[in-house]
């Protein structure tokens, strides 16, 4: 309880203040979810004439279409896939630069800077250069004897996906671990030091196990990350294809929903994302969270 | 922060001046999907229209695809903001039909406002392709195009080809790429735009096959999909072989967004899409010399193959919007169906003439005689008698459809399933998509 406490002397003024951010949160972010999740429950006509309610006819049909479980599947390899590398490429990076003495502003500053991207650009960057006949990349690979197609391939679509938006979230995340190993104590690096302890060693047993709260932070982040905001990239590189093997669900839900007009099959959709990412972080925060060390 | 406030004053200013403007004509919102060389021209002509009279302005706007631009109109309709008039694409005809509510039919509107209207002028798969089941044409007939084979004189020549033949069978199209490819004047035989338009439904048209039970879907919501025969998936298992032989590039799902660039860069010496893409080969083929010829059929399979079917796009009028804006799109669409209007049009995009008019004054204008090629589109779609299995489909949630086939015809070309495995399951899974349709709108 060392948490800052203001007293107000009027009972009215703090829910005053708060009522706009309430406000914001209920009509952007409520009311949305409880009609996702009512029409879920309905069968609808594009054009909003007739509406059934159809009880969870909606979701049994979801659970017995293998496209959704693909799709369930294929969100699986990607979220575990752009969290390992996104988190891994940028703690590397972030030991790199912590352990520089001269212009590691210089290297932040760099490394920062993809996160200003917008996500529908990372994406049309990485589909420029890895475009099948004008891209830079897709040319170079085919000099190296790799042909790459991701219009057909369905592997390589799922690596160019995996790149392009592990790159975007490299930053945030490097962001973080620079922060996270500043508030390392210099001086317990410096005694196993001369304990003779290596620097793999000192890594391992020291600055990843204080890093912990800012990786456990981070791991929330960057799941949420891949299975929510990764819309723009996947529909600026492949569209969910080739034969929807990049078809994760946040994509899924824009394209039953937006593109092919089934509404009530898309609200159930995303109750169900929204249930997934509810579990996910619930189960994050009871059994990871007790290996962390605060 | 002083020059802020400047320009801010500046845009108030003409904001209050645009609306004085709007108070003296009625403005009639035109939603469309036209980028590009075919953008530029559809302004032109709402410019020309503007221009033509006082009482009303027509603003045009670009909403992107044609399924960006159909669902935007839906999803603005339930809002309450849905423009007058709206372009949706032959694939979405189901969809507004079932619509009963949303949609003003343009026979009625051009009735309500003393406008002529002659349904007999248009050219008959239009009028076949559009009408409803009482034989009523609920949309204005705008732009009608069918796919056409475009290829790269210049590149038949290196091959050791005549320039002046095109192939004319499916055998052909492999022994001339295969030329191609071994005489190095270019690295990819053909490409393709629209993989389900043009491989899958108009395949089945020209060859007298039946895409779907109760002729293609025009007697009613209960139809099921049958594009699953012995011929569609002999032609998907010869794509996937010459993609693998380098003969054929699949271009991406839906319109095919790397399919024309292939072919401008002279990278695939032949080229199948829409009469339409005539004016962006036309602005992109710089360097080397364009033919037009019909699409390819197995001669096989059909001695003379029937006409191709219609695609492009028809204007609808949605209900909610005050009658001086009706007049208003009314008269526009009188200008619209003008012979002049209508020949240039078709002349400058590549689209089919919609009326037979606007044909009839091409052929006088000499146009035909000065621009070999640009009557290949509606030749094609005018020869032989058409059949119930070359008259059009009819389904509703077609995009849907549409996504499906691409999906798997991908899984056909990363070998995942066969010709016939991969048109099975589109068939299943399509059928799905018409019943939930039917449940839909019963």
């Amino acid at each position: 309880m060392q948490t800052k406490r203001t007293i107000f002397p009027n009972k009215w003024l703090p829910y005053a203040l708060l009522a706009p951010q309430l406000a914001i949160t209920l009509i952007f972010f409520i009311w949305p979810a409880l009609q996702a999740a009512k029409s879920s429950f309905e069968r609808e006509d594009p054009f909003g004439f007739r509406t059934t309610f159809i009880w969870f006819d909606n979701y049994a049909r979801l659970f017995a279409d293998p496209m959704y479980l693909n799709s369930l599947w294929r969100t699986l390899i990607f979220a575990v896939l752009v969290t390992v590398i996104a988190m891994g490429v940028s703690l590397v990076l972030a030991v790199a630069v912590n352990r520089l003495l001269r212009a590691s502003r210089i290297y932040t500053t760099l490394l920062v800077w993809p996160y200003a991207v917008a996500p529908v650009v990372a994406g049309i960057l990485w589909w420029f250069m890895f475009n099948p006949s004008i891209g830079i990349l897709s040319y170079v690979l085919g000099q190296l004897g790799v042909s790459w197609n991701h219009r057909v391939n369905a592997d390589q679509a799922m690596i160019l996906i995996v790149l392009a938006a592990s790159w975007k979230q490299i930053s945030y995340n490097f962001l973080f671990f620079v922060a996270g190993l500043q508030s390392v104590p210099a001086s317990l690096s410096e005694a196993a030091a001369i304990d003779g302890a290596g620097p793999l060693k000192r890594f391992f047993t020291i600055v990843f196990p204080l890093l912990s709260p800012t990786t456990f932070f981070l791991l929330i982040v960057n799941i949420n990350y891949a299975m929510f905001d990764t819309f723009g990239v996947i529909d600026a590189t492949t569209s969910g294809g080739p034969a929807q093997s990049t078809n994760i669900l946040v994509y899924k839900v824009y394209a039953d929903g937006f593109l092919g007009l089934n509404i009530g099959s898309s609200s159930a959709q995303s109750v169900l994302l929204m249930l997934i990412v509810i579990v996910l972080t619930v189960i994050q925060f009871r059994y990871v969270e007790r290996r962390v060390q605060y | 922060m002083k020059n802020l406030n400047g320009i801010a004053g500046l845009a108030a200013l003409s904001l209050m001046l645009s609306t004085t403007v709007a108070f003296a004509q009625t403005e009639v919102t035109w939603w469309h999907a036209m980028g590009g060389e075919l953008g530029e021209k559809l302004e032109a002509i709402a410019n020309d229209f503007n221009a033509s009279q006082s009482d009303y302005v027509v603003t045009p706007v670009f909403k992107g695809t044609y399924a960006e631009t159909l669902t935007a109109a839906i999803a603005a309709f339930r809002a309450n903001e849905q423009p007058a008039i709206v372009q949706v694409f032959e694939v979405g005809t189901g969809t507004m039909m079932a619509a009963k509510g949303a949609v003003y039919p343009v026979y009625q509107l051009m009735a309500d406002n003393n406008q002529p209207w002659d349904p007999a002028g248009f050219l008959a798969p239009v009028t076949g392709y559009y009408s409803d089941a009482e034989g009523n044409i609920l949309s204005l007939p705008f732009n009608s195009s069918t796919p056409i084979m475009y290829y790269n004189k210049n590149v038949f020549e290196a091959a050791g080809l005549d320039p002046e033949v095109a192939p004319r069978t499916w055998a052909e199209v492999e022994e001339f790429s295969t030329q191609i490819l071994e005489s190095g004047a270019a690295t990819c035989g053909f490409t393709t735009g629209w993989v389900s338009w043009v491989q899958t439904e108009n395949l089945s048209a020209i060859h007298d096959l039946p895409y779907g039970t109760l002729q293609n879907g025009f007697g009613g919501l209960g139809t099921e999909f049958e594009f699953n025969g012995e011929l569609q998936a002999r032609h998907w298992d010869n794509l996937k072989k010459w993609s693998d032989a380098g003969a054929f590039k699949y271009g991406g799902p839906a319109g095919g967004v790397d399919a024309p660039p292939l072919f401008y860069s002279g990278e695939c010496a032949i080229y199948m899409n829409s009469s339409a893409s005539r004016a962006g080969v036309v602005a992109n083929a710089t360097g080397f010399e364009v033919g037009f010829a019909p699409l390819p059929y197995y001669d096989d399979a059909i001695a003379e193959p029937k006409n191709s079917i219609i695609g492009g796009a028809t204007l609808w009028v949605l209900n909610g919007k005050s009658e001086a804006e009706y007049a208003g799109a009314a008269e526009f669409f009188t200008y619209l169906s003008q012979p002049e209007v209508q020949a240039s049009w078709h002349q400058d995009t590549g689209y089919l003439p919609i009326t037979n008019a606007a044909f009839e004054l091409g052929q006088e204008q000499g146009y035909y005689a000065e621009h070999p090629g640009s009557d290949v589109a509606i030749e094609q779609i005018t020869r032989g008698t058409p059949s119930d299995n070359s008259k059009g489909i009819r389904f509703g949630n077609l995009t849907q459809v549409r996504d499906v086939i691409d999906q798997e015809f991908e899984a056909v070309l990363g070998g995942q399933k066969t010709a016939q495995e991969a048109l099975d399951s589109a068939v299943a899974r399509g059928n799905e998509i018409l019943r939930e349709f039917e449940s839909a709108n019963q």
